[in-house]
């Protein structure tokens, strides 16, 4: 397997507290070029999840290996999409995508793939701005143009639309789309979203909460480019919504039951 | 141009007040001169060289005070943003040593160093050093996690991560820190120098003082005062509002 993620668990140890364990037991095989969506509600661990693969957080039981080979930290072979678009003020448009070029790729090839990737989402009019003059959807592609310029194995992406209007993030998926056909990467997507989640994956991995914990895996075999009325759609929203509702009532009665006793 | 009419506009009125009461007066003319006075005591001042011999060294004291203060804040600062051990051990005092006003170094400064330009120098670094460090403590800390956390994803780590990301993120607050350390020290300086034996314009002040000299004691004043808003505006807040708008912290 491409990506392979077994019996991973991970326990956050606080000083003051006791510890939490987010999840444990994650096993989930993701193959090249798939587009997978890890879909649920909040507290489920997904993002965290997804920072273990990304090794931004350690992985404190089971293993998670990428063509075999243990992740144990943050790499280039790992480009990761923030919800934040967490570009570098300083410096402008193309020296932002240049940045984890530096020293990995000669001088000549580094401007070719900034100018490439620019031009792939559509900013090579923008190279000389910084980011403060651009809009949030326009800084998401920087930081999209600036993941897929290092050439990673995998791109990982942090809720990455989550904080843009829904006009700006229809346009986002779609060009989301054309590159993942043209790249041909593999994408790890975290969303809270499910028509978000069914519009662009291969395959939606639901996730529950307390404990976090794969609940479904489905694969979503409906043509590109989907349309939001098209009914298998809407059939598979349904499916996930069911799935999920009980999860989320959880979530609701605990911080309810929370707020009572406070 | 409106406002600088209304500038102008006000000093005259200040200038005219000022004559007026010289003209009734009120006071003795030798603890009150009149504009006229002060303003033929700067003119000679300069034309004799003798502002200008005071402003040199003066500036050269700064420039030598300044310079350590900004070096030597630097060093404290990032060590306390750096490391937490030091700075939960060490940085409380340097609140306390912040807060202490420049001119309580000069006796400790005229103790080790007798009354010498190095003195002065002295105590310029103290009253720059600190608020300085305070700064950087202040911009190492504020880099922002999510920029360290997506270098990290682009294979970013250690020193690389420190003079690519670090440092170049807290460049704002780095500048906020050199225009309040320029600021104590031109206050650290004139407090130093007004006790020194010279030269210096702290130490032209006080000369003017033992003579018994108001039109001069008032035309030095208008000189440090004038030096201190023009270096503040012309340099300083410039610099720093420049760098803001650069860094997408102030808007345009």
């Amino acid at each position: 397997m491409f990506l392979k993620m077994e019996e991973v668990g991970k326990t956050f140890n606080d000083k003051q507290k006791e510890s939490f364990e987010v999840f444990s037991g994650i096993d989930l095989d993701i193959s090249e070029n798939q587009f997978v969506s890890l879909l649920g509600p909040s507290g489920c661990g997904k993002s965290t999840l997804l920072s273990m693969v990304a090794g931004l957080e350690e992985v404190t039981s089971g293993s998670i290996k990428l063509e075999g080979n243990p992740i144990k930290k943050a790499g280039p072979d790992r480009g990761m999409v923030f919800q934040q678009p967490s570009l570098f003020p300083w410096l402008n448009v193309k020296e932002n995508v240049l940045f984890p070029l530096k020293g990995q790729w000669s001088k000549k090839e580094s401007e070719e793939r900034a100018d490439r990737f620019l031009q792939m989402v559509h900013l090579s009019r923008f190279k000389q701005s910084y980011t403060h003059e651009l809009s949030g959807g326009m800084q998401q592609r920087v930081a999209i143009a600036r993941a897929l310029a290092m050439d990673p194995k995998v791109l990982l992406m942090d809720e990455p639309f989550g904080a843009l209007d829904e006009q700006t993030r229809h346009i986002l998926h779609e060009e989301l789309m054309k590159i993942w056909q043209e790249t041909q990467k593999t994408i790890l997507f975290v969303t809270h979203s499910i028509q978000e989640a069914i519009k662009l994956s291969d395959r939606v991995i639901v996730m529950g909460t307390r404990p976090g914990r794969i609940i479904a895996d489905f694969y979503i075999d409906i043509p590109r480019p989907r349309k939001r009325d098209d009914e298998k759609v809407i059939e598979m929203e349904r499916k996930v919504m069911d799935l999920l509702e009980g999860e989320i009532n959880k979530v609701l009665k605990e911080e309810l039951s929370h707020e009572v006793s406070h | 141009m409106k406002l600088a009419i209304k500038r102008i506009a006000f000093l005259v009125i200040i200038l005219g007040i000022w004559q007026l009461v010289f003209s009734a007066g009120v006071f003795e003319d030798i603890v009150f001169p009149s504009p006229v006075k002060v303003s033929t005591a700067l003119y000679e001042g300069f034309v004799d060289g003798d502002f200008m011999k005071a402003l040199g060294a003066s500036f050269r004291h700064l420039f030598m005070g300044l310079s350590l203060a900004i070096l030597f804040g630097t060093i404290i600062g990032v060590l306390l943003g750096k490391s937490k051990q030091a700075d939960e051990t060490a940085g409380m005092y340097l609140i306390a040593l912040q807060s202490i006003p420049s001119i309580v170094w000069v006796p400790l400064a005229i103790m080790l160093f007798g009354f010498s330009e190095f003195a002065v120098v002295f105590v310029v670094v103290l009253g720059g050093t600190f608020v300085m460090a305070l700064n950087v403590r202040t911009a190492i800390h504020s880099v922002p996690p999510q920029l360290v956390r997506a270098a990290r994803t682009m294979g970013t780590n250690g020193i690389p991560l420190f003079f690519r990301v670090e440092i170049p993120s807290s460049i704002p607050y780095f500048m906020t820190g050199i225009r309040l350390a320029w600021a104590f020290s031109w206050r650290a300086l004139m407090a130093g120098e007004l006790l020194s034996n010279g030269p210096g314009l702290g130490y032209s002040l006080r000369y003017a003082q033992d003579y018994a000299r108001m039109d001069q004691v008032i035309a030095i004043i208008i000189i440090i005062g004038v030096i201190g808003a023009v270096v503040d505006q012309i340099v300083f807040s410039r610099l720093e509002r420049n760098v803001r708008k650069r860094w997408g912290l102030a808007k345009s």
